[in-house]
């Protein structure tokens, strides 16, 4: 009754993590803060991906291209129509969520493998098809749009910077929330379930198909709003921001991050977000042969990526105290 | 034993056939409501095809199945357990990363109907569904005695425990009829006699009726009303433990020499 509970314990902690993420733009450099708003960014574009591939076992080599169609969906609806940033949010969500489902259906009759290479070509076809002549008028061709960047609202004493990253908080918490209660429940049940044993989840009751597309739709769904933020945050797209090389980067954040952890998404953003700049702090000439060396230390010292690491020492902390 | 009402599965003249081998052939019995059914016969006999084309992972290439009067092959396979028939597998078809409450918990998928929507945003009809979910598997859980076991991830548990956390997860799909596929198999002299107890448990407490597929013949002979006996996917005998004991095709398919 005295000693606080697991739960409890987690609550505390989220609060407080919370708080100094709302104190964090207040501490560093307007640049810093911008490239945490990116970070967030990508932590919801990576909760998207972690959803198909960690729960559901559907490997993507192509979720850059439903970042993509999120970043012009926001693009094009301030650039065309004027509409305001923060509802190009959900509007590219929606976008994301058809391109997803539709997808989704004839993927279904593809695995692992084969799966990965169709996605693969999206992948490949995404910033040719963004440059076509046809989608000129709408895209911007090859030059890409521009975007101006937001104010605060309601007179906040806050730079444009601070409320951009603010903004993206609230948008990846309620994210967030969205995906913790969906894994929680029956749906998050039959995801894992069909990726451990479908034969078995199908005897179960569980509708195999209509659970894979839908969750390739909600996937991408993520990484649409994802790339819509991205969008208002760097002020500009251009077909060449989402080449293959994106959603490689996606893929290597989920696995450094922790397959099947909501908290490996913010550890893998934090990785990809951060990781580039650190080795080319520490080689101008190579930094990519500095990034791989990373990659491969993760994988060697954290098999379980990031989360399982910090859950394994969180229960051999828990267990200590109460040893003679 | 009191039978309720007519058969509750009907099957006739089924045969399926994978290259030229003919795995059954015109198999045809049926099995009354509230009944416990043996299905017996030498490896090889067809039981386990048999059980695949009630679950509907084989498609037989002639014959129907009658479940509750209605055609059975007619329905998608993810369909299967909302009509009533739930089913363990041979050599264990867990969720092996999962906790024990979760497996059984699966169970409960195909009697709920919240969706995506609903459980992203934490509806209250979500909710309650889990709520009473929750209370369901509890009371399974007990019943399997799976309490001490029901947070450890099931793929690191003993072959018997496993098979229990099956059964259960069978049991939460709320079936009229239950497919046991050898569930005596791996299980020791005392996980035997207790398995014995929970069949009639399920059918006499659960109202549960019940097809398994048994080597175990002392269990076979025990605890069914009926056993039917199959041999190259042919039907050799059908009848009460002690007529299908007695008869002779069976003795010769099991001892492969007359009776003396």
């Amino acid at each position: 009754m005295t000693a606080p509970s697991a739960r409890q314990w987690k609550v505390a902690g989220l609060a407080l993590l919370l708080l100094f993420a709302c104190a964090l733009p207040f501490l560093v450099s307007s640049y810093r803060t911008f490239q945490l708003t990116s970070a967030l960014s990508y932590a919801i574009a990576l909760l998207g991906l972690n959803i198909l591939t960690g729960w559901n076992g559907q490997i993507s080599l192509g979720h850059g291209a439903f970042y993509a169609i999120g970043a012009y969906v926001a693009a094009i609806l301030m650039d065309r129509w004027d509409v305001p940033y923060w509802a190009t949010i959900p509007a590219a969500g929606l976008v994301c969520l058809g391109a997803g489902f539709l997808f989704g259906l004839p993927a279904l009759r593809l695995e692992g493998l084969y799966l990965a290479l169709a996605t693969f070509a999206l992948a490949l076809a995404t910033p040719q098809l963004l440059k076509s002549k046809h989608l000129e008028q709408w895209t911007g061709g090859v030059q890409g749009i521009v975007i101006m960047k937001p104010d605060p609202p309601f007179g906040l004493p806050l730079d444009q910077d601070q409320w951009l990253y603010f903004f993206a908080l609230a948008v990846a918490l309620a994210m967030f929330w969205l995906a913790r209660n969906l894994l929680a429940g029956r749906i998050g049940r039959a995801l894992v379930a069909i990726r451990e044993h479908p034969t078995a989840a199908e005897a179960m009751g569980i509708d195999i198909a209509f659970y894979k597309s839908a969750t390739f739709g909600v996937s991408a769904m993520f990484t649409g709003i994802a790339g819509a933020l991205g969008a208002i945050v760097i002020q500009f797209v251009a077909p060449d921001s989402f080449t293959l090389f994106l959603s490689i980067t996606l893929l290597v954040g989920i696995v450094v991050g922790g397959l099947a952890s909501l908290s490996g998404a913010v550890w893998g953003a934090l990785f990809i977000q951060f990781i580039p700049n650190v080795a080319d702090q520490i080689s101008k000439a190579a930094p990519w042969a500095i990034y791989g060396l990373f990659l491969i230390a993760c994988m060697y010292l954290m098999p379980t990526g990031v989360a399982g690491l910090v859950r394994a020492t969180a229960a051999r902390l828990a267990r200590s105290p109460r040893r003679p | 034993m009191a039978l309720r009402g007519g058969a509750l599965l009907n099957v006739r003249d089924l045969s399926i056939r994978f290259g030229g081998i003919v795995a059954l052939d015109r198999v045809s019995f049926s099995v009354p409501e509230g009944a416990i059914a043996g299905l017996i016969g030498p490896n090889g006999a067809g039981k386990t095809t048999l059980f695949n084309c009630l679950s509907r992972l084989y498609r037989p290439s002639e014959g129907t199945i009658l479940f509750d009067g209605r055609p059975l092959l007619a329905a998608p396979r993810h369909r299967i357990a909302a009509l009533g028939i739930g089913r363990t597998f041979q050599n264990l078809a867990l969720f092996r990363s999962m906790s024990v409450l979760d497996n059984v918990r699966i169970g409960g998928h195909c009697r709920m109907r919240a969706g995506f929507l609903a459980h992203a945003l934490a509806l209250p009809r979500a909710e309650r569904e889990e709520a009473a979910l929750l209370e369901q598997v509890r009371l399974l859980i007990d019943l399997l005695d799976l309490g001490p076991v029901a947070e450890r991830p099931v793929g690191a548990l003993p072959f018997g425990t496993q098979k229990r956390v099956e059964l259960a997860r069978a049991l939460v799909t709320r079936p009229r009829l239950l497919l046991l596929d050898e569930p005596a198999g791996g299980l020791n002299h005392e996980e035997v006699d207790q398995l014995r107890t929970r069949i009639r448990d399920i059918r006499d407490r659960l109202g549960v009726t019940v097809l398994l597929v048994e080597h175990h013949m002392n269990l076979v002979m025990t605890v069914s009303d009926q056993v039917v006996a199959l041999d190259f996917g042919r039907i050799i005998a059908d009848g009460t433990p002690a007529e299908v004991q007695g008869d002779a095709a069976v003795v010769r398919a099991y001892l492969g020499t007359p009776a003396a």
